[in-house]
C-alpha cells in the first residue's frame, strides 16, 4: 500500500431538513427527560395535595412572573436573529444574539437571589427546618429545587451554544445561504423556554 | 459458497482499511468518523466486555455449585452479579447489535455513504468508552463495586455505602450515547435512501434498527432523568424517592422499567432484523411476509413500551392496572409470533444452505421461542405472584436476551465479519464451536426453569440443599458455554490474522446492497451510488421460484 494520503472525500454532505431533524429529535429526548420530573410532579401532587399547597404559598411570584416574561422576550430576540441573518442583516442579528445571552444571564440572577432567600428560609434538602415538614412539603422543594436548577442548567448550555454561535457569525461559518447551526441553536433555546412556561405554572401559580 | 456471486472484487477506491487520511496509526481510527471504523471500534469494545461479563456470570455459577461459600463471600457475590447486569446489559446488549452492525451495514444497505451525523457517531463511542471507563472505576475505588444489582432499587441503592454515584453517573451516559446512536440511525434512514430505495424496499435490518432507535429515543431519557436523580438524591440529600424524605420507591420502579422493559426491544428487535438478513440468504427465498415483519418492529417498540409494570406485578398496583398491563403484556406476543411464523415460512421449500450464521439464526429462533413462551407465563398474573424474584425470571431473562440479542450477535458476526475484514472464518471449527455453545446454553439455563418453579429465589448467595442438583448441572453447563464461546471467538480472531483472504464481493449469495460493493468496502462505500429497482430479497437464480412460475 502506498504510504501517502488518499485524496479527501469527494463531496461535503449537507442536508439542512437532516440536520433539523436531528435537532428535532434530540430536544424530543429533552423534553422526556424534563416529562419524567412533571411525572414524579403529577404523583407527587396527587398524594400530597395539601401540602404541596401550603408549601407554593411561599414562592416568590414577583421574581417568577419577571423571568418568565424575560425568557419570553429572549425567545423573540432568538427568533429575530435568524430573521436578521437570513435578510443579510449581520451586525443585528449578532446584537440579536447577544441581547439573548444577556436576557439568559438577567434570568439565572434571578434566579440566584430567589435560591438565596428561600435558602436563608432554611428551605434547603437536608436543613433541619425542611426535615421536620410534612412529607409534601420536602418533596415540594425537592422537586423545585432540581426541576428549576435542571432548567438553569440548560439556560447555561443555552448561553453557551449562542455565544458559539455569535462565535461563528462572526467568522461567516453562520451565512444568510447557511445558517441551519443557528436555527438549532434558537430551538434548543426555544425549548428552555418552553420548559420554563410549565415549571412557572406549577411552582409559582398554583397555590 | 453462493451460487450467484460475482468472482469480480476489483474496485477503483481503495478500502477503508487501506485508506490512509490525516491521521496516522491508532489515530486514523479513534479520530476517525468513518462510520465502518467506528463499527469495528465498538466491535472491540463490546466484545472484550463481553468477556470480562462472561468472567463475572462464570464465577456466579461456580460461587453457587455449593450451598454457602464456595469461592467468594456474600458481598463479593453482590458485587459480582450486578456488575455482571450491568456489563451485560448496559454495555453490552444495548449497544450491541445498532453500535456494531447498525454503523457499520446500514449505510450501506440502505445505499448511503455515511450515517446523518459522522461526528455525533463518534462521540457516542467516546461516551461509551467514558462510561465503561466509570463502572472499571466504581469497582476499584474505596467504597467497593456496587452491590445493588442492576435494578438499582431504591431505597438500598441511596443507602448502600458502595460507589453508586460513579455506576450510576457510568449508565446515565450510556444512556446518552445509546441516544445519539438513535437518532444518528432515524435521521440517516429518513433522508438518506438511495434513488429508487422507497420505505418498502429497505431491508429488513434497517427496518428493525429504525423501530430500535424510536425505543431509544423516546424511553432512554427516562433512565437518564431517573438515575439523575438518584444521584442528586444520594449528594445533595433531596426528598425524591427515599421515604424517609416522603418518597415514593414505587414511582422510582415505574420510572425504571418505563425504560428497562423497552430495553429488551433495544436489544431483541436489531437481532431479529440480523435474523430477518440470514434466513432468506440461506434459504435463497425470498422473505415470507415482508411487510408484516416490517411493521411487526413497529408494533413491537409500540407495545413493548405500554408493559412495564409487568415488572411490579408483586410490588403493589391496582387490580384493573395489573390486568391493563397483563393482557398488553400479551399482546406484545403477536407481533413477536408473526416474526417467527414468517421466518419459518421462508423456510419452506427453501434451498436451505446450514453455514454458522444460519445455524446462530435458527437457534435464535429455538430459544427466542422458548424465552417468549416462558415470558407468557409469567405475564399471568396468578402464576406470576408465585414466579416473582425466582430462578425462572432468571432463566426467561436469559433466553430472551442472551439467546436474542447474544445469538444475534454471534449469527451476525459469522454472517458479515468476513466482510467487514475481508477474510475468512474457518467454517469448520465455526460449526463445532455452535453446537458446543448451543448445548451449553441449555444445560446452563434450563435447569433455572424448574429451580424457579420450585421456589429457588434470584440473587441468593446460599441455597437449602434440595436445590443443588439443578446449580451444580447449570454450573456444568456454564463451563461448557464458555469453552464454546472461547473457541468461537479464537476462531474469529485467527481468520482476523491468518484468514483466507475472500475474493468475491457477494460471499454467502445474499441480495441486499452489501453484498454487492467490494470486500472490504471502500472509504464511501459506493463506487457509483446504486440505484435501487428491487426489493431487497428477489433471488433471481432460485430454481424453486422459476418452477412455480411455469
Amino acid at each position: 500500500m502506498s504510504s501517502q494520503e488518499h485524496a479527501a472525500s469527494a463531496h461535503v454532505h449537507r442536508d439542512d431538513i437532516g440536520s433539523k431533524m436531528g435537532m428535532w429529535l434530540f430536544l424530543f429526548t429533552e423534553l422526556i427527560l424534563f416529562g419524567g420530573m412533571f411525572f414524579m410532579y403529577a404523583v407527587y401532587r396527587f398524594l400530597h395535595q395539601s401540602d404541596f399547597h401550603v408549601a407554593a404559598k411561599s414562592m416568590n411570584v414577583l421574581i417568577g412572573t419577571t423571568n418568565t416574561a424575560i425568557l419570553l422576550t429572549s425567545s423573540l430576540t432568538i427568533a429575530l436573529s435568524i430573521t436578521a441573518i437570513q435578510n443579510r442583516k449581520k451586525m443585528l442579528s449578532l446584537i440579536l444574539q447577544g441581547i439573548t445571552v444577556m436576557f439568559g444571564l438577567v434570568f439565572l440572577i434571578n434566579k440566584y437571589f430567589e435560591w438565596s432567600a428561600e435558602i436563608h428560609h432554611g428551605n434547603y434538602p437536608g436543613s433541619p427546618e425542611l426535615i421536620s415538614q410534612s412529607p409534601g412539603h420536602i418533596l415540594f422543594f425537592g422537586l423545585y429545587y432540581v426541576m428549576t436548577g435542571l432548567h438553569g442548567l440548560h439556560v447555561i448550555i443555552g448561553m453557551v451554544v449562542i455565544m458559539f454561535m455569535m462565535r461563528f457569525t462572526i467568522k461567516d461559518i453562520i451565512t444568510p445561504d447557511n445558517y441551519v447551526k443557528l436555527e438549532a441553536a434558537g430551538l434548543y433555546w426555544h425549548l428552555v423556554d418552553i420548559i420554563w412556561i410549565f415549571l412557572f405554572p406549577l411552582f409559582y401559580l398554583i397555590t | 459458497m453462493a451460487s450467484n456471486a460475482p468472482a469480480d472484487n476489483q474496485s477503483s477506491q481503495p478500502s477503508y482499511l487501506d485508506y490512509k487520511g490525516k491521521h496516522k496509526g491508532i489515530f486514523a481510527w479513534i479520530l476517525s468518523t468513518d462510520h465502518k471504523r467506528i463499527g469495528i471500534l465498538y466491535m472491540v469494545a463490546l466484545l472484550s466486555w463481553f468477556l470480562v461479563g462472561m468472567t463475572l456470570g462464570g464465577l456466579i455459577r461456580l460461587e453457587l455449585l455449593t450451598p454457602g461459600e464456595t469461592i467468594v463471600g456474600p458481598q463479593t457475590y453482590n458485587a459480582f452479579f450486578t456488575l455482571h447486569g450491568v456489563i451485560m446489559l448496559f454495555i453490552f446488549v444495548i449497544p450491541g447489535i445498532p453500535a456494531v452492525f447498525g454503523n457499520f451495514f446500514l449505510p450501506i444497505m440502505i445505499g448511503a455513504e455515511d450515517v446523518a451525523f459522522p461526528r455525533l457517531n463518534l462521540l457516542s463511542w467516546y461516551l461509551y468508552i467514558l462510561g465503561g471507563i466509570l463502572i472499571i472505576v466504581a469497582i476499584f475505588l474505596p467504597g467497593g463495586a456496587p452491590d445493588t444489582g442492576w435494578t438499582f432499587y431504591i431505597p438500598y441503592s441511596v443507602r448502600t455505602g458502595t460507589n453508586m454515584i460513579i455506576t450510576l453517573t457510568a449508565v446515565f451516559i450510556l444512556g446518552f450515547s445509546s441516544i445519539l446512536t438513535g437518532l444518528n440511525f432515524i435521521t440517516t434512514i429518513q433522508r438518506m435512501r438511495a434513488p429508487g430505495m422507497g420505505w418498502f424496499k429497505m431491508p429488513l435490518f434497517s427496518w428493525g434498527l429504525y423501530a430500535t432507535g424510536w425505543i431509544q429515543v423516546i424511553v432512554t431519557p427516562i433512565i437518564g432523568i431517573t438515575l439523575l436523580l438518584v444521584i442528586i438524591e444520594r449528594v445533595f440529600g433531596v426528598g425524591l424517592f427515599d421515604p424517609t424524605l416522603g418518597g415514593d420507591p414505587i414511582l422510582f420502579q415505574h420510572l425504571f422499567w418505563i425504560y428497562s422493559h423497552p430495553a429488551v426491544y433495544i436489544m431483541a428487535v436489531p437481532a431479529m432484523g440480523v435474523i430477518s438478513e440470514i434466513i432468506p440468504t440461506f434459504s435463497q427465498r425470498t422473505i415470507f411476509g415482508y411487510k408484516f415483519i416490517a411493521f411487526s418492529s413497529l408494533a413491537i417498540a409500540v407495545f413493548g413500551s405500554l408493559v412495564w409494570a409487568h415488572h411490579m406485578f408483586a410490588a403493589g398496583m391496582s387490580d384493573a392496572g395489573e390486568f391493563i398491563f397483563s393482557f398488553l403484556t400479551f399482546l406484545v406476543a403477536i407481533p413477536s409470533a408473526i416474526k417467527v411464523f414468517n421466518w419459518t415460512a421462508t423456510l419452506y421449500k427453501g434451498s436451505i444452505q446450514l453455514d454458522p450464521p444460519m445455524l446462530y439464526a435458527l437457534a435464535f429462533i429455538f430459544l427466542f421461542t422458548i424465552g417468549g413462551l416462558t415470558g407468557m407465563i409469567q405475564g399471568a398474573l396468578s402464576i406470576d405472584i408465585h414466579l416473582t424474584d425466582t430462578y425462572f425470571i432468571v432463566g426467561h431473562i436469559h433466553y430472551v436476551v442472551f439467546g436474542t440479542a447474544g445469538f444475534g450477535i454471534f449469527a451476525a458476526l459469522h454472517y458479515w465479519l468476513p466482510k467487514m475484514i475481508g477474510k475468512m472464518y474457518n467454517l469448520l471449527h465455526a460449526k463445532i464451536a455452535f453446537w458446543i455453545i448451543f448445548v451449553g446454553f441449555n444445560i446452563l439455563y434450563f435447569p433455572f426453569f424448574i429451580m424457579g418453579w420450585l421456589g429457588m429465589p434470584r440473587r441468593s448467595y446460599d441455597y437449602l440443599p434440595e436445590y443443588q442438583i439443578y446449580h451444580v448441572i447449570s454450573t456444568v453447563g456454564s463451563w461448557i458455554m464458555i469453552a464454546g464461546i472461547l473457541y468461537m471467538f479464537i476462531n474469529l480472531l485467527r481468520s482476523v490474522f491468518v484468514g483466507e483472504r475472500i475474493t468475491t464481493r457477494n460471499l454467502w449469495g445474499g441480495e441486499t446492497l452489501e453484498w454487492s460493493v467490494p470486500t472490504p468496502p471502500p472509504l464511501e462505500n459506493f463506487e457509483v451510488l446504486p440505484d435501487v429497482v428491487d426489493g431487497p430479497y428477489e433471488y433471481k437464480n432460485n430454481d424453486i421460484e422459476s418452477e412455480e412460475v411455469k
